[in-house]
């Protein structure tokens, strides 16, 4: 336990960050509004559109025009209060670690129990992070993987009561994110506080959050429940018709010998390959919307082993020559990405049934998160 | 080496001027580097030509400002004398002032050079973990700097021990009393076959000068090797 075994069972009601800001910059406006409640919150959009401001603000390093922001009872900024950062009770984790280079591990990861902030829980911390063997290091001698973990710790051991997280695998290539990634599982699924992860990559939101604000151009675009907005037609231009890509929850319900396993969804089952998660485990499948194809009637012969009936439920066409469609596949809603030209020939309109094919190599090993989707 | 008394009187006065403008200048040489780097207020660009001004002013004449002020009937001076019997001119306290003032551009130079190479987000993450921002400098600033505070002391500490024309202008060159190492070796080279017991200052002039970069270097390179990973 992470986040709950600061305080306990006995832990009062969970509280949540509001943020409502205002704040000029040279040629830009940021205008936004917000609740993150307990789970990941994911603060989304392009680089530019306001999300480190914004995150900086709520940490206080950062004092913006307007600002109502408080966590649960505790007023961080309002017209005539500006908490310092120092009292703020926030961990946050930067894109570059940001660890005291004159200082060893333990010395970094103890930094904030100088000032009277200290995690009751230092050695699961410790255990948990695999930071053990490191204690005695300096940080100029770890690897940027290492290093992330011990500002993860870091942030943690100063018993937040909020942590903030700018895209803390930004900086990191592939394995190093792969790496870390299920340590964020982890700490999600045991943490009591609110996490606000801020971060331009679909395929970290997909696996982390809960809830998703997607900011564009200094503005909210969409907020809610990481499965619908990231099942929204109308933000696959915003996503991008590469990236953009509904989440599928599954449960493991067979591991067959010739590698592939069997997931169970609301709307029946599908055979995937490359998946490690043990049986039972409920799992996120990132499902592409330009990997998913229709057909009106069910497919045969066809080598695509998972076809999942579907209904229809809305179609966007955008200004180029694609269409996408949020899709019903029994209680969880998909998101395809076809030609409008194929549209017209299948004459698809919202409200129809009609078969999903998803091709089993279309979901990335590294889109599979083993952690058990939380209840959104 | 062969040298008479006054010579030797010269060197510990040098040493005791040099030593205590340092000892005195650091700190704040340190505090007024911060307010230049860090700080955003009015008269910024005031305070930063108030502390070069000894850089370009000619010597003589930062000595003649400073016993307009600091002498004994200068408004300053006589505080000093009333309030703590304190009296600067023609004594080797005197001295120490020029040798600090003259002094301080160098060593608030190289400090100010030495913070604004400190990333600013390194105290914005101490500020995120609890820390007030006299904590921030005491526990990550500081110790970051310590290598050019170092620098800036034996700068300051050699152009100290090295002060010659505001030092004489303001408390002459009086043996035993204010007579510096420059001041000394000048005096010598005044009279005919002063030159042998000038050449052994001078010798010891240099040796003071090359030790102090000698030293500074040794605990710049400890002070490297820890920030780097050696214990």
């Amino acid at each position: 336990m992470v986040g709950a075994a600061g305080c306990g069972a006995d832990c009062g009601p969970a509280v949540s960050l509001r943020v409502a800001l205002r704040h000029a910059f040279d040629g830009f406006g940021l205008d936004v509004a917000f609740t993150a409640g307990p789970g990941v919150t994911a603060l989304f959009g392009r680089s530019g559109a306001g999300k480190t401001t914004v995150v900086n603000a709520v940490a206080g390093l950062l004092r913006p025009d307007h600002a109502d922001i408080a966590l649960g009872q505790t007023l961080f900024d309002s017209g005539t209060t500006h908490l310092p950062p120092n009292k703020r009770r926030i961990g946050y984790v930067f894109q570059d670690a940001r660890l005291f280079p004159h200082l060893s591990v333990a010395e970094n990861l103890d930094y904030a129990a100088r000032f009277g902030a200290r995690a009751k829980n230092r050695d699961q911390i410790v255990a948990l992070l695999g930071l053990g063997d490191l204690l005695g290091r300096r940080p100029a001698t770890l690897s940027g993987g290492q290093k992330q973990r011990v500002a993860l710790g870091r942030a943690l051991l100063s018993a937040p009561q909020l942590l903030l997280m700018d895209e803390p695998l930004a900086a990191l290539d592939a394995p190093r994110k792969a790496e870390i990634l299920p340590y964020l599982e982890r700490l999600k699924a045991e943490s009591a506080v609110p996490i606000l992860y801020v971060s331009h990559a679909l395929d970290e939101v997909a696996r982390l959050a809960d809830r998703i604000v997607v900011l564009d151009g200094g503005r909210i675009r969409a907020d809610g429940p990481v499965f619908d907005v990231l099942a929204d037609p109308e933000l696959v231009p915003l996503f991008g018709v590469r990236e953009a890509g509904a989440i599928l929850p599954a449960t493991v319900t067979e591991r067959a010998a010739d590698g592939l396993t069997r997931l169970t969804t609301s709307a029946g089952d599908v055979h995937l390959m490359g998946v490690h998660a043990a049986q039972g485990d409920t799992i996120r499948l990132r499902v592409l919307a330009q990997d998913v194809m229709l057909s009106r009637t069910r497919p045969d012969g066809l080598s695509a082993l998972n076809i999942l009936p579907v209904r229809i439920s809305h179609i966007y066409k955008g200004d180029g020559p694609g269409v996408a469609l949020r899709l019903m596949a029994g209680d969880d809603p998909l998101l395809a990405r076809i030609t409008a030209r194929a549209l017209a020939y299948l004459d698809l309109s919202e409200g129809d049934e009609c078969f999903a094919i998803l091709k089993a190599s279309s979901v990335a090993p590294t889109a599979i998160s083993g952690a058990q989707t939380a209840p959104v | 080496m062969m040298m008479d008394a006054a010579g030797w009187d010269a060197l510990r006065l040098s040493l005791l001027v040099g030593v205590t403008a340092t000892l005195l200048g650091v700190p704040l040489a340190t505090w007024i580097a911060w307010l230049l780097a860090r700080g955003q207020f009015r008269g910024k660009g005031l305070l930063n030509a108030l502390v070069h001004l000894p850089l370009v002013l000619p010597p003589v004449v930062t000595g003649y400002l400073l016993l307009l002020t600091f002498g004994r009937t200068g408004p300053v001076g006589q505080f000093l004398e009333n309030t703590f019997g304190l009296v600067l001119a023609f004594r080797w306290t005197g001295a120490a002032l020029a040798a600090l003032v003259m002094a301080f551009p160098l060593m608030v130079r190289a400090i100010r050079l030495a913070i604004e190479a400190v990333d600013p987000k390194l105290e914005a993450a101490a500020r995120t973990l609890g820390a007030p921002s006299w904590a921030v400098f005491r526990t990550v600033t500081l110790p970051l700097i310590l290598p050019g505070i170092l620098a800036g002391a034996v700068m300051g500490f050699a152009k100290a021990i090295g002060e010659f024309g505001a030092t004489i202008t303001f408390v002459a060159n009086i043996p035993g009393q204010t007579q510096t190492l420059p001041s000394a070796i000048y005096a010598l080279l005044q009279v005919p076959g002063g030159e042998g017991a000038a050449a052994t200052l001078v010798l010891w002039a240099c040796v003071l000068a090359l030790g102090a970069v000698a030293l500074s270097e040794w605990l710049a390179r400890r002070v490297a090797a820890r920030i780097a990973g050696q214990p």
